[in-house]
């Protein structure tokens, strides 16, 4: 057992170009990821945290995203310098990717057969044959009726959930290392949610893979995840396992997130607890901490310097000046 | 207590053409037969998956889908077969809310625009009396008054779905169908815009149809809820009863398939086996014995009424051969 990380992010900075001038959707982040771990990134829309999960297959649509500063080690190897045909065999072989979409995210005019056949022969010699039979397997893993009939069916065939379930397998078909899913439930019902949630960690222990879990459900993350980034206008503001962050919350954002989700309550309240105000603009990001203007615990000092990402105790880091 | 609006055997069917001629082959029952009453200042929340008709519903209460059967009482008034003229009259004390803030606004209009349609739309008030009530509207909704000149797409989503509250009570409605108001919005955002319509239902006496597929921002919000399968009401109660005691299997597994932000619990999920079936071909019998993890023999054979199990009191409609 060597300590190598599967996978280390290194200070990492993505700018887009855009019209109105340049802005940093992501703004020197660094992380890790165990083998076999379970890695939740939250935050708001506009956070940062899918086009940290694009980065790491290089899938940022270039121009206008760039990867101005920083590393992607996977295995110690560095991807961010790795060429695009070097990228093909890496994606899917090493890391994959399942997204938000279900709808959009397969080929419509390709059957589902065809597209999983082609991501099996794309990284290993299997024959036609072969890699048809894989592609039931796979369709009985994930308990879809009829495998041998519904192979040949189109995507429009299918529903919403059979077709996330269906990027989940082909996803792990070449038993990557790393999964990382975008919102994989977002556009789903409560109840196949909890479906495809069952299936992702099932899935994970049976080949061992390690996810990176992206959403904005802090309730998805308390569920499957050991340990949780909180990310913020495209800086990482605290990082712990997933029970002392739902425990004891020390970012004065992470408190207010989980206060502010609506869930069931024994009791009505008179009043659901918020945030107050709204993310800042990129393009116009405040002089020292991001979230000064919506924070209750701001002083003077918030608004001049902003707070690095320290450890505050051997549980989690933060970054503030004055955490909870 | 005085009932704003009564729902009675609604129905609502789409045609569906195929083949030589176009010839309507097949209906599809998105909303078949659902009543409901929705007291003055009261809030019903209405749940359900997608493709259940719950959108079809609060469209056909507007009437901005005619409805194929059924009674809409507004005010005791039956407002199914008005004409044009009386219907656009009686628009003026039933608004809607969208979900999408992106798309419900219109992109080359600016704010002071939108919120002033309705108002010319009915003729209501001189050029001064309409700028007035606008800026009152800004401040309801609690939007900067300055905003009046800029153009939607200059606001986040939760500044656009104040805008489209703002425009929905430009007529000072009675009642209001909410449609997954803050779906499209982040969390942060959500419970602003939550407490907002509290706020409004408190101030000016509005009865509220909120439609949303998460039973988390129902109970804040509602008096009443109606969960909702397939085009018909499956069960029906108070916010308190439903949550405590939810009766129909289909309610108990929507609740606990919310995941709960609570590493410790662990859950306790009745996770459902395949996909809400389509109106297009609903199964014989209870439309949900093919998921249900207690259906008997006779789920698969008669469909199950609506029916109190409740006291005359405390209401507690659930269809379900359980009960």
């Amino acid at each position: 057992m060597n300590n190598q990380k599967l996978l280390e992010v290194q200070d990492l900075v993505i700018e887009f170009t855009t019209d109105k001038g340049k802005v940093r959707a992501v703004d020197g982040i660094s992380f890790s990821l165990n083998n076999s771990e379970t890695l939740g990134i939250v935050g708001e829309s506009g956070c940062g945290k899918t086009v940290t999960a694009l980065s790491l297959l290089k899938l940022i649509p270039s121009p206008p995203g760039k990867i101005i500063q920083g590393h992607i080690l996977y295995q110690g190897k560095d991807i961010v310098s790795k060429s695009e045909s070097a990228m093909r065999h890496f994606r899917g072989k090493e890391i994959s990717m399942i997204f938000q979409e279900p709808m959009t995210s397969l080929n419509p005019v390709f059957t589902i057969g065809n597209q999983m056949i082609d991501v099996i022969r794309q990284h290993t010699h299997a024959s036609k044959k072969e890699a048809k039979e894989r592609a039931i397997k796979m369709l009985e893993r994930i308990r879809i009726p009829n495998p041998e009939r519904r192979i040949d069916e189109y995507p429009h065939q299918m529903s919403g959930g059979m077709r996330q379930r269906i990027m989940i397998a082909m996803a792990l078909s070449c038993n990557p290392k790393i999964l990382v899913a975008d919102e994989p439930t977002t556009a789903l019902d409560v109840t196949v949610q909890a479906q495809v949630m069952a299936q992702i960690s099932e899935l994970q222990k049976k080949f061992n893979t390690a996810v990176i879990l992206v959403t904005h459900d802090l309730g998805v993350i308390a569920e499957t995840c050991t340990n949780v980034l909180v990310m913020y206008c495209g800086k990482i503001v605290e990082r712990a396992d997933v029970s002392t962050l739902f425990e004891s919350p020390r970012h004065p954002y992470t408190r207010g997130l989980l206060t502010s989700i609506p869930r069931i309550r024994e009791k009505k309240l008179e009043k659901l607890p918020t945030i107050e105000g709204t993310v800042p603009d990129l393009l116009h990001l405040p002089v020292g901490c991001r979230y000064a203007d919506r924070c209750e615990r701001v002083r003077d000092h918030c608004r001049l310097e902003e707070p690095p990402l320290e450890k505050k105790d051997d549980k989690t880091e933060v970054a503030c000046f004055y955490p909870y | 207590m005085q009932n704003l609006l009564e729902v009675k055997n609604l129905k609502k069917y789409f045609p569906v053409k195929s083949g030589f001629l176009r010839r309507v082959r097949h209906h599809l029952k998105a909303v078949d037969g659902v009543s409901f009453v929705i007291q003055k200042a009261k809030t019903l929340g209405l749940v359900g998956e997608s493709g259940c008709g719950k959108t079809s519903l609060g469209r056909t209460i507007l009437r901005l889908m005619e409805a194929t059967a059924g009674e809409i009482l507004f005010e005791g008034i039956n407002i199914v077969h008005l004409s044009r003229k009386h219907m656009n009259k009686k628009r003026r004390d039933m608004q809607i809310i969208f979900q999408d803030p992106y798309g419900s606004l219109n992109p080359r209009m600016t704010i002071c625009e939108i919120i002033r349609e309705p108002l010319d739309t009915h003729n209501i008030g001189s050029k001064e009396e309409k700028s007035k009530r606008i800026l009152d509207l800004l401040d309801v909704v609690h939007l900067r008054r300055n905003v009046l000149n800029r153009y939607p797409h200059e606001f986040s989503g939760g500044q656009r779905q104040r805008i489209g509250i703002a425009r929905a009570l430009a007529l000072h409605p009675k009642f209001i169908v909410a449609d997954e108001p803050v779906s499209a919005l982040d969390v942060s955002v959500q419970s602003q815009v939550l407490n907002l319509i509290s706020e409004l239902q408190k101030k000016f006496g509005i009865s509220f149809l909120f439609i949303s597929h998460d039973l988390a921002v129902v109970q804040h919000i509602s008096h009443d809820v109606a969960v909702m399968y397939l085009g018909k009401i499956v069960e029906k109660t108070s916010t308190e009863n439903l949550y405590k005691n939810p009766k129909h299997p289909y309610t108990q597994s929507l609740l606990l398939a919310i995941p709960v932000a609570d590493p410790k619990q662990k859950p306790q999920r009745i996770i459902l086996e395949g996909d809400a079936p389509s109106s297009w071909a609903p199964p014989p019998g209870c439309p949900f014995h093919p998921r249900c993890p207690e259906a008997k023999e006779i789920c698969r054979e008669v469909i199950p009424e609506l029916k109190n199990v409740g006291t005359a009191e405390n209401e507690h409609w659930v269809s379900c051969h359980l009960y």
